[in-house]
């Protein structure tokens, strides 16, 4: 919202000197936040001129240009010479003879744009002919300003060229734009704005001037025009119109043009002059915060019907859209049948003032905001009127603001106004609420007296009326539909007496049991993987509906299962990811063709895993007491299960080339040995088989399991048709593990072991085994048979060749023994081997070397 | 011939030449000179044979047997302080020695200590979570709980519980991912703020957590904005909590993360908070300068402060759809964009770089920020 100084300075006292900076400062001191300073950034030279000359030539780029000159009075730079301006311009929307707005070399525009000569399209342009936008004063660039029609001729005939254009438009005033919070309707109009200007000054006596304050208007009077309000269908049992002020005025010139003054603040609160019966519409909008409509009398047919749409109607608003309605639409009609206005939206096309309109019915009312609000969403309307009505009007401002637009159209149109008028007020009076007055000081921690508690609320508006009892009795004014309840009169109290007065005290919580388990493991793991010289990054989880299938899943991968954004950001990722992985890669190849080549990545964020075939509908009861616990089940169950993943992702060398000689690419094994790390990293062991698993290599892949068997995650090296189809580098290496099952599984407190400090007896086997057999799958039968002395087992080779049979392979371990109480013999150490060697004889027919 | 192995000619009882004391002098100075004149170990080693183990001294003591015993001690005396400072010489040298060829062994195996070394990768988090993490840390080091929740979550706890009707203003105020169907009840969570909803519904106060995480919201990704971020949210329900405390815990946060600047307070509006607040801080890189001259401070804009964030007394509302006795206890809650956080502490101009996994941007920060 839009406050020029010298329109704030008519409603509150302004101290002489009062700077823009200044009054946007007591705004925020009363909790209305500054979005921006405007008007003080331009200055002149900006001046009125008359086209000469103009010579038109069409360019090589097809823009036709125009050389002119232009009579600017005085401030020709070569009027001494008897040489006009000379000014290039773009425009071609003005005839010699044309009255303009010129800036002139040394002037600065709106945003910090300087003007000097310059050369341009061949030729020197001594400034520039402005257009609205370049004057920060409208949005339009079709054509320069030309002041006859800007202004009118009238005014325009005043004017003479030299003449400084930054009085005649009403530029050099400074303008405050404040951010209104949705709480606040009132603050949407010159009224509540100025009123709280003056809560900022301390409330001083006499110092705020209400501008709803009209004296005696008409009352309702069965003579006026009939208007009915009906509503078969009310949103929460609010009626949809609770007021409807109609008033008329007769015989208006409908060729007279708004004053100047009025144009002007239009123009400052970033609208644009229209017509006089909008403009007086807008102006007594911006005055006192309630939206007008204007009718055009003659094309009414019979009584003004407020009620719902019907299934099917439509109405062509005046933006030329013709709508289809909704029952929840609330309609002004003509006689109650044919739709006039989209109430408190837009109006209809049919209805409204043109240039031959002589007899107006002008239409202050009071919506319901949640009617509006919807109206406003459903039509994707967002009106200067719907603005206010679903932030809540003033609903006893309506007869004021229609005596103020009356009392303008027969000031400015030369009309007459009947002295009828129709008022249907329903509105229901404002409940009294009983507050504790010792409330404020109970939530906002200032001691706030109980008669600072009263002054401040009457000061606000409010009726108090003490009776020296508990409580007092606050009756909240017609304009703050916000003040409910006693935290509201609170908030109230704080921001007038000054939010600044707040102190600072630090509470004490009750002693907390730090950090949850699962938040240290992640920690944990992330600082083991940056050890391995891992780096973490962050993806977004949205993928693409044909992520399966680039990963190569089964067609009955659980992992398929992936909730879907009803508006996704964009249509090629609108699936949640299943798997940190499906995201994690596009990190890689992002890095990869940024001339990255040796990367190790890591994340650890949430996926959403759907349960197949679940509705996910989750129930939205109501917010007046807590929900049943059933109910509180049911949302939770709709909600989907979002585990805690972990996903690494692997290419180029792992150790690195250099002057040290050759490094090594990472392989599949280095994607397993990092996820070991991340469960060593909390204790955890973990045991690799050999699996098969959409996106990894399938013969390339193992699943890690936990303690219980259930599965941690997976890693390998990456499918080279995945690879290829997501263009990341050949043999990169990927895991996936559920970091929520790691969590689990380390929930306990480490328990010591024992270890001994005997001599150590070291042996080795070399076994020849079939190619199928796993050495995990022999390493577990080796372990299991070696009995409980075996401290330590390692495959420290692998054997192919001349000396195995074609098939089979050879792999030596190396068995370390060690007994808690003593030195283990020879003998002892053999036999153990020997029982070991037979296992594994027995199981994989194993044949030792 | 060898003067030991045949009968001593010359042999005279009383005084014998080996032992005069200019004899003895002359052989000490003759094994000084030869040992000063070894310039290898292996050099000093003869010389030790001719001079030390061998040398005209060591005869010499062998003649002492043949004096008359009054002569003995005199002459054995001369010739014991003759034989240590040959051997004194001699130790000399060769410790000299010994320590030139130590040196010499460390100079031959002397290296380029500047070639680069990275023979691995040195790992790093991502920033965000290091700012996330040390946020957490700051109110956990008061005895404040992290909690956390869902990140697809139920318009209930998104929307709802939070005050956030569905004509609420507000709730058009956000830009917010709809799961499918859109009428399914499902979102994703446009805040951290249903973690405070779910915090109520299974806490029983007093309750004072911290809660980050990511959120979203129907934004496309620029330098200022992404559809993906992490705010991090205070909440404390207890008996007697006021404005007071909720000013306290920020002013508290504020110093922890940016130093000891001022903060200023100023109504607000949100739905789940009543009265509300907004916090800004002094910059703490130009700190304030003159408020009435815009200085070209990129941290604050020039303005001399920053704004950090909402916050405000819980909404009676919000404690009554979880349960909690708006008469009984008061609460407060506020919240902040990690990303911001990030962006002031550490000067990241561009949001793409938090969101785009560049291995560089990490990097820079190892495991501090
Ligand atoms: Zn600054």
């Amino acid at each position: 919202m839009l406050v020029p100084l010298s329109w704030l300075g008519e409603l509150v006292d302004l101290a002489p000197g009062t700077r823009g900076v200044d009054v946007a400062a007591s705004f925020v001191s009363v909790g209305l936040e500054e979005e921006e300073l405007h008007g003080a950034d331009i200055t002149g030279p900006l001046v009125i001129g008359r086209v000469l000359t103009i010579e038109e030539a069409v360019q090589k780029n097809g823009k036709t240009i125009r050389y002119c000159t232009v009579d600017v009075g005085d401030h020709g730079q070569r009027v001494t010479d008897g040489i006009p301006q000379e000014i290039v311009c773009g425009a071609t929307n003005f005839e010699v003879g044309d009255l303009v707005v010129v800036v002139l070399p040394g002037a600065t525009l709106p945003g910090g744009f300087q003007i000097a000569a310059r050369k341009t399209y061949g030729r020197v342009s001594n400034g520039m002919i402005c257009a609205e936008d370049e004057l920060g004063i409208g949005e339009d660039h079709s054509g320069i300003i030309v002041l006859e029609r800007y202004l009118g001729p009238e005014r325009a005939a005043q004017l003479n060229p030299g003449d400084d254009a930054i009085a005649v438009l009403g530029l050099g005033e400074e303008v405050v734009e404040i951010n209104v919070t949705p709480d606040r309707g009132y603050c949407f109009s010159m009224r509540g704005l100025a009123r709280e200007y003056w809560h900022s000054q301390g409330s001083p006596e006499g110092g705020y001037r209400d501008p709803a304050r009209v004296g005696e208007v008409p009352r309702d009077s069965t003579e006026g025009y009939a208007v009915h309000l009906v509503d078969s269908a009310p949103i929460d049992g609010v009626q949809g119109c609770d007021r409807y002020v109609a008033r008329i005025v007769r015989g208006v010139d409908p060729t007279a043009s708004s004053p100047e003054w009025m144009k002007t603040r239009l123009t400052q609160m970033g609208m644009r002059p229209i017509s006089l019966a909008v403009d007086i519409t807008n102006y007594v909008m911006l005055a006192v915060g309630q939206p007008l409509h204007a009718f055009d009398l003659d094309t009414l047919s019979g009584a003004i019907g407020v009620r719902r749409a019907r299934e099917g109607e439509t109405l062509t608003t005046l933006d030329g859209v013709t709508r289809q309605l909704s029952v929840e639409d609330l309609l002004i009609t003509d006689g109650g049948q044919k739709p006039l206005a989209i109430a408190g939206v837009m109006g209809g096309a049919d209805s409204e003032v043109t240039d031959t309109t002589t007899n107006i019915l002008i239409e202050a009312a009071h919506f319901d905001p949640i009617t509006i609000a919807r109206s406003s969403r459903r039509h994707r309307l967002v009106t200067e009127a719907s603005k206010r009505f679903e932030r809540g009007v003033d609903p006893r401002v309506a007869a004021a603001a229609a005596q103020l637009a009356v009392d303008l159209l027969v000031e400015h149109g030369g009309g007459t106004a009947d002295d009828a008028a129709t008022d249907v007020d329903v509105t229901r009076p404002r409940t009294a609420y009983e507050l504790d007055p010792m409330l404020p000081a109970r939530l906002v921690g200032v001691d706030y007296s109980r008669e600072r508690v009263i002054e401040i609320l009457r000061h606000l508006g409010c009726e108090v009326v003490d009776a020296g009892g508990e409580t007092i009795t606050v009756t909240p004014p017609s304009w703050r539909p916000d003040l409910v309840d006693g935290p509201d009169y609170a908030e109230e109290v704080a921001r007038v007496d000054g939010y600044e007065r707040i102190p600072s005290v630090l509470p004490t919580p009750t002693a907390g049991r730090g950090l949850t388990h699962s938040q240290q493991v992640r920690r944990l793991v992330a600082s083991a993987l940056v050890g391995r010289g891992a780096t973490e990054v962050l993806t977004y989880p949205f993928v693409s509906a044909t992520f399966a299938d680039t990963l190569g899943m089964a067609p009955d991968d659980v992992r398929r299962h992936a909730v879907r954004l009803a508006n996704p950001l964009s249509d090629e990722a609108p699936l949640m990811r299943t798997s940190v992985l499906d995201t994690l890669v596009d990190a890689l190849r992002r890095n990869v063709s940024r001339g990255q080549r040796d990367l190790v990545l890591f994340e650890v964020g949430s996926v959403t895993r759907p349960e197949p075939g679940s509705s996910h509908t989750a129930p939205v009861p109501g917010t007046e007491t807590r929900p049943a616990p059933e109910v509180i089940a049911a949302i939770d169950a709709a909600v989907p299960a979002q585990p805690r993943h972990l996903a690494v992702a692997l290419c180029g060398e792992i150790e690195r080339s250099g002057w040290w000689g050759k490094g090594r690419a990472a392989e599949w094994s280095d994607a397993i040995e990092l996820v070991l790390v991340v469960a060593a990293s909390v204790s955890v062991p973990v045991s690799t088989e050999a699996a098969e698993l959409a996106p990894w290599h399938p013969g390339r892949c193992a699943r890690l399991t936990l303690p219980d068997g259930a599965t941690l995650g997976y890693a390998g090296e990456l499918h080279p048709a995945v690879c290829a189809r997501l263009g990341l580098p050949a043999r990169t290496c990927a895991a996936e593990i559920d970091l929520d099952a790691l969590t689990a599984a380390c929930a306990e407190p480490v328990k010591q072991a024992d270890y001994s400090t005997r001599p150590v007896a070291l042996t080795d086997v070399a076994l020849t085994v079939d190619e199928a057999v796993t050495a995990g799958e022999l390493e577990a039968v080796l372990r299991s048979a070696a009995g409980q002395h075996l401290e330590s087992l390692a495959l420290f080779d692998v054997y192919r060749g001349d000396q195995v049979a074609d098939g089979q392979k050879s792999l030596a371990f190396r068995l370390a023994f060690r007994a808690p109480d003593r030195t283990l013999t020879t003998d002892e150490v053999s036999r153990y081997r020997d029982a070991a060697v037979a296992a594994a004889a027995t199981a994989y027919g194993a044949v030792q070397r | 011939m060898d003067p030991m192995s045949g009968p001593n000619t010359s042999y005279d009882p009383v005084a014998v030449a080996a032992l005069e004391p200019a004899a003895l002098e002359a052989a000490v100075a003759a094994a000084q000179a030869a040992f000063d004149g070894a310039g290898t170990l292996d050099a000093l080693k003869a010389a030790r044979l001719a001079h030390l183990d061998k040398g005209a001294v060591a005869l010499a003591r062998r003649e002492i047997g043949a004096l008359p015993p009054t002569a003995k001690a005199e002459a054995g005396k001369r010739v014991g302080d003759a034989m240590a400072a040959v051997r004194t010489a001699y130790e000399a040298r060769e410790t000299a020695l010994q320590a030139e060829a130590a040196e010499r062994i460390l100079v031959q195996e002397r290296v380029d200590v500047t070639m680069p070394v990275a023979r691995r990768a040195v790992g790093a988090r991502h920033p965000l979570e290091l700012t996330q993490e040390r946020l957490m840390d700051i109110f956990v080091g008061q005895g404040w709980e992290v909690a956390e929740g869902p990140e697809v979550e139920s318009e209930w706890m998104n929307f709802d519980a939070l005050n956030l009707g569905k004509d609420h203003p507000a709730r058009q105020m956000q830009d917010t991912f709809f799961v499918d169907p859109p009428d399914g009840g499902l979102v994703l969570r446009t805040q951290t703020s249903p973690i405070q909803i779910r915090t109520m519904l299974t806490r029983t106060p007093p309750i004072y957590v911290v809660a980050p995480g990511k959120v979203f919201r129907t934004d496309d990704l620029d330098a200022t904005h992404t559809p993906v971020f992490h705010q991090i949210e205070l909440l404390a329900v207890d008996k007697g909590l006021t404005m007071a405390h909720l000013r306290g815990s920020i002013d508290h946060f504020v110093r922890a993360m940016f130093g000891d600047v001022r903060t200023r307070v100023r109504a607000s509006y949100f739905p789940f908070t009543e009265p509300s607040m907004e916090t800004d801080f002094e910059c703490f890189v130009c700190l304030g300068g003159d408020p009435l001259v815009r200085s070209d401070c990129r941290t604050c804009g020039g303005s001399g402060w920053i704004e950090l964030g909402g916050s405000g007394m819980v909404n009676r509302k919000v404690l009554t759809a979880c349960g909690i006795d708006p008469d009984v206890y008061t609460g407060f809650a506020f919240g902040f964009g990690i990303e911001r956080a990030l962006q002031l502490r550490n000067g990241v101009s561009d949001m793409r770089d938090i969101v785009e996994g560049d291995v560089r941007f990490s990097a820079q920060f190892g495991m501090a920020v």
